[in-house]
Parts: C-alpha cells; structure tokens; sequence
C-alpha cells in the first residue's frame, strides 16, 4: 500500500481537477482545503476498481473537515458547520 | 456539462424533499439481491465490483437517470456489467428478453 | 383479435430483470435459492439493529467508546453481521448535531438499517443538505438552533455513517429494549429525534 502523507490535524486541499471515468470526490469539494479528521486506511481506488483493474496499491483515504462557510458562498448557519467526507490521496494536496 | 457527472449532485439547487417512502416490490429486491451475490456481499458469485455498478449508473443519459426509478438504474448498470464482464453476451440477452416477453403473452 | 385477460405486459426494466436472472440461474452464476435468501434477509431488515446499538450506547459508557472508535466491531459485538462494513459512528451532544447523504449514489450502513428511504436518495435530499442542512432539516420537521454546530456526513467513498442521537430527557430507569424502541431510523441518520411517545389520551367516563 502507499504511505499515508499527512496526519490529523494536517491541512489539506482537494485537487480541482474534472476527469472522465468514475470518481468519488464530489464535484462541490474540488479546490477547497480543509484539515485531516481522521485517517481512514487504506483502500484499493474505486477510479481503477471501475474499469475491472485492481487498484492496487491501496491508496490511503482521509476524512477531511470543511468549513461550510469556506465552501459555500454566502452560507448562512453556524460558523461552526462543517461538511465532512472522504477524499483519497491522491486527490490531496498539502496546504 | 460533461465535466461534472450528472449523479454528481452535491451542493446543486433542488426543490423539497419529498419524504416518500416506498414498500419494496418483490422484483426490486430480487434486483438488490443479485446486486449483492453478484458484488460479493454475500454468496459464492462475486463477478463485479460494486465501483462498477456505480460507473454504469452513473453512465445514464441524464433524462434517463432522473426519469428511472432507483432499481430501474441498479437493474440496467447490473445487466450492462454482466455483458463487459463476459457473462452474458449482447445476443443472449436479446434472445432472452424476447422469449420473456413473448411467454408473458401466453 | 386476443383477449389478454389478466396480461399485464412488463415494463422494460422487469423484464430486463426476469432476463438477466434466467440467464444468471442458466449459467449457474447465480441460484434461486440465493436470491430468495438474500431478498429474504433485506425485506425483514428494518433499523432495529442500529437501534440497540444506540440503547447500548446509552447505558454502557465503555460500550459507546468502543462504538465510537470502531462502529463495525461494536456492531459485531452485539452479534450482528455486517460483513465488508466499515462504520463510523458520530454522537450528537447538546452542542453538535450530526446527519448523514451520499451525494454521489445512496450510501447507508443497510446491514444495520435495512434499505434506505426514497428521499435519501433523491435528488432534493442528496443536492440540498449538504448545502442547507439547517433549512432541509426543518422540511422534515426538526429545528437546529443557531447555537448548535451541524456537522454533514458525505459518505462518498468506503466508510458509512450512522449518528448515535442523545438520549432523551425523561428515560431514567427505562431498560434497554425500551430505550432502543425511541430510537427510530430517521434519528439515526439524522433528519430526527428520538420523542418520547405522547401520553394516551384518559378517556372520559
């Protein structure tokens, strides 16, 4: 498998990028940063399990808080929302 | 726009939840019960990846992906993997669905 | 011209789905028996599983730390199986409220709610509460104070969520299969509140 780079607590940000085939980081979190809630493990990418391959080595997948207010334009809530998901390392960059 | 997949909703303007809820019909679960011998989940007849009924219900044509019902995409993304994966071939289940159909109106 | 009585003709996806059994049963992928079992096994699975495991929560405080740390192992621990599941619980307190969506498709832990709700996924749900979460919640009835931080859960990849909702006030001394019955499938994932069941009205004499 491939190492975990980052940590709890490291902030992190979603790459922005639009490929074809499947992907499981939603559109609405590309280009944003946010901080490692968690390390999840590590997984075989769903982008390569989609196309019959194996995809192997497993990538590591991270829990990442976002602000809700970093995300939307003109949130109105508690500045303290939050918007968690997973995002899997190769989708991250540091921040 | 196709850089942004059409199942890929989040964060996108919509009306009210409906809260509907649904008693399951039986070929619905038999859809959901395939679903899981044929993903692995349970049984002896793992030939796909649950990654690729994803991919092929996300594969819809938009109008076609809002207008099915949620065992209506499952059962079209299943049948379209068994044919990429080699299970069943494309003329196989020409033949069948004819015979079906055709017994139905016996 | 025939009278076709009691014909009903399928629609496409029917057949398509009595097309692609036959053929998975004729090819041997697949067996009858199979299918009924596991059709069995979703059609009788309703959110009791996850319902003990908050009622547990609620009275064993080791219980919920271990549920917390690792939620498919607590989910075993009750003797469920929940097999490929890797669950992640989170706690509502008085200062968090917690509700789960997979935008993508329509993620849920079935093993322990059995099958999702038509609005989990539709498009309003899936499109809105991670944008609005506050305003969805109201749609369903539940008022999130401004006070209180809401954190959405987007399950997009390999974990699935359930929220362990608070319990509530006025329960002191309830046993646990009482206490598991307040907790309904909407308050596990997160659009509700476990209430207490209203008093029946006195009759009159």
């Amino acid at each position: 498998m491939v190492e975990a780079r980052y940590r709890p607590g490291d902030r992190v940000r979603v790459r922005k990028a639009a490929p074809l085939g499947h992907v499981r980081t939603p559109f609405y979190i590309r280009g944003y940063a946010g901080v490692v809630e968690r390390v999840c493990g590590a997984f075989a990418n769903p982008e390569e399990l989609a196309q019959q391959r194996d995809g192997l080595p497993a990538q590591p997948l991270y829990r990442v808080r976002f602000r809700q207010q970093d995300v939307w334009p003109g949130y109105r809530g508690n500045p303290a929302d939050v918007l968690e998901l997973e995002v899997f390392q190769h989708w991250l960059e540091g921040s | 726009m196709i850089e942004r997949g059409h199942h890929d909703m989040g964060g996108l303007p919509a009306g009210k939840v409906r809260r509907t809820e649904h008693a399951y019909d039986d070929w619905e679960l038999r859809v959901d019960a395939m679903m899981m011998l044929l993903i692995g989940v349970v049984g002896g007849s793992k030939r796909m990846t649950v990654d690729e009924l994803r991919k092929n219900v996300e594969a819809l044509p938009p109008a076609d992906y809002d207008k099915m019902g949620y065992y209506d995409r499952w059962v079209i993304s299943l049948t379209q993997t068994m044919i990429q994966r080699g299970v069943i071939t494309t003329d196989e289940l020409a033949r069948k669905l004819a015979e079906v159909e055709e017994r139905g109106r016996g | 011209m025939k009278d076709l009585g009691a014909y009903r003709p399928l629609d496409y996806f029917q057949l398509m789905e009595v097309s692609l059994r036959e053929l998975l049963v004729e090819k041997g992928v697949v067996s009858e028996d199979a299918i009924a079992g596991a059709m069995a096994a979703m059609r009788e699975r309703g959110p009791e599983r996850g319902a003990a495991m908050a009622a547990r929560a609620w009275l064993d405080p080791a219980y919920k730390a271990r549920m917390l740390a690792d939620g498919s192992q607590a989910a075993e621990e009750l003797g469920f199986e929940v097999p490929g599941l890797r669950l992640i619980v989170v706690e509502n307190t008085p200062r968090t409220h917690n509700v789960i969506v997979c935008t993508l498709c329509s993620c849920y832990p079935r093993m322990l709610l059995g099958l999702p709700p038509e609005w989990y996924k539709s498009k309003p749900y899936r499109s809105r509460v991670v944008r609005e979460p506050r305003k969805v919640l109201a749609e369903f009835g539940l008022k999130v104070s401004p006070k209180v931080a809401i954190r959405v859960h987007d399950s997009n990849a390999d974990m699935r969520y359930m929220v362990l909702p608070m319990r509530p006030a006025g329960t002191d001394g309830w046993a646990e299969e009482r206490l598991a019955a307040l907790v309904t499938r909407d308050s596990l994932i997160g659009v509700a509140i476990p209430v207490l069941p209203k008093k029946p009205k006195t009759r009159k004499s």
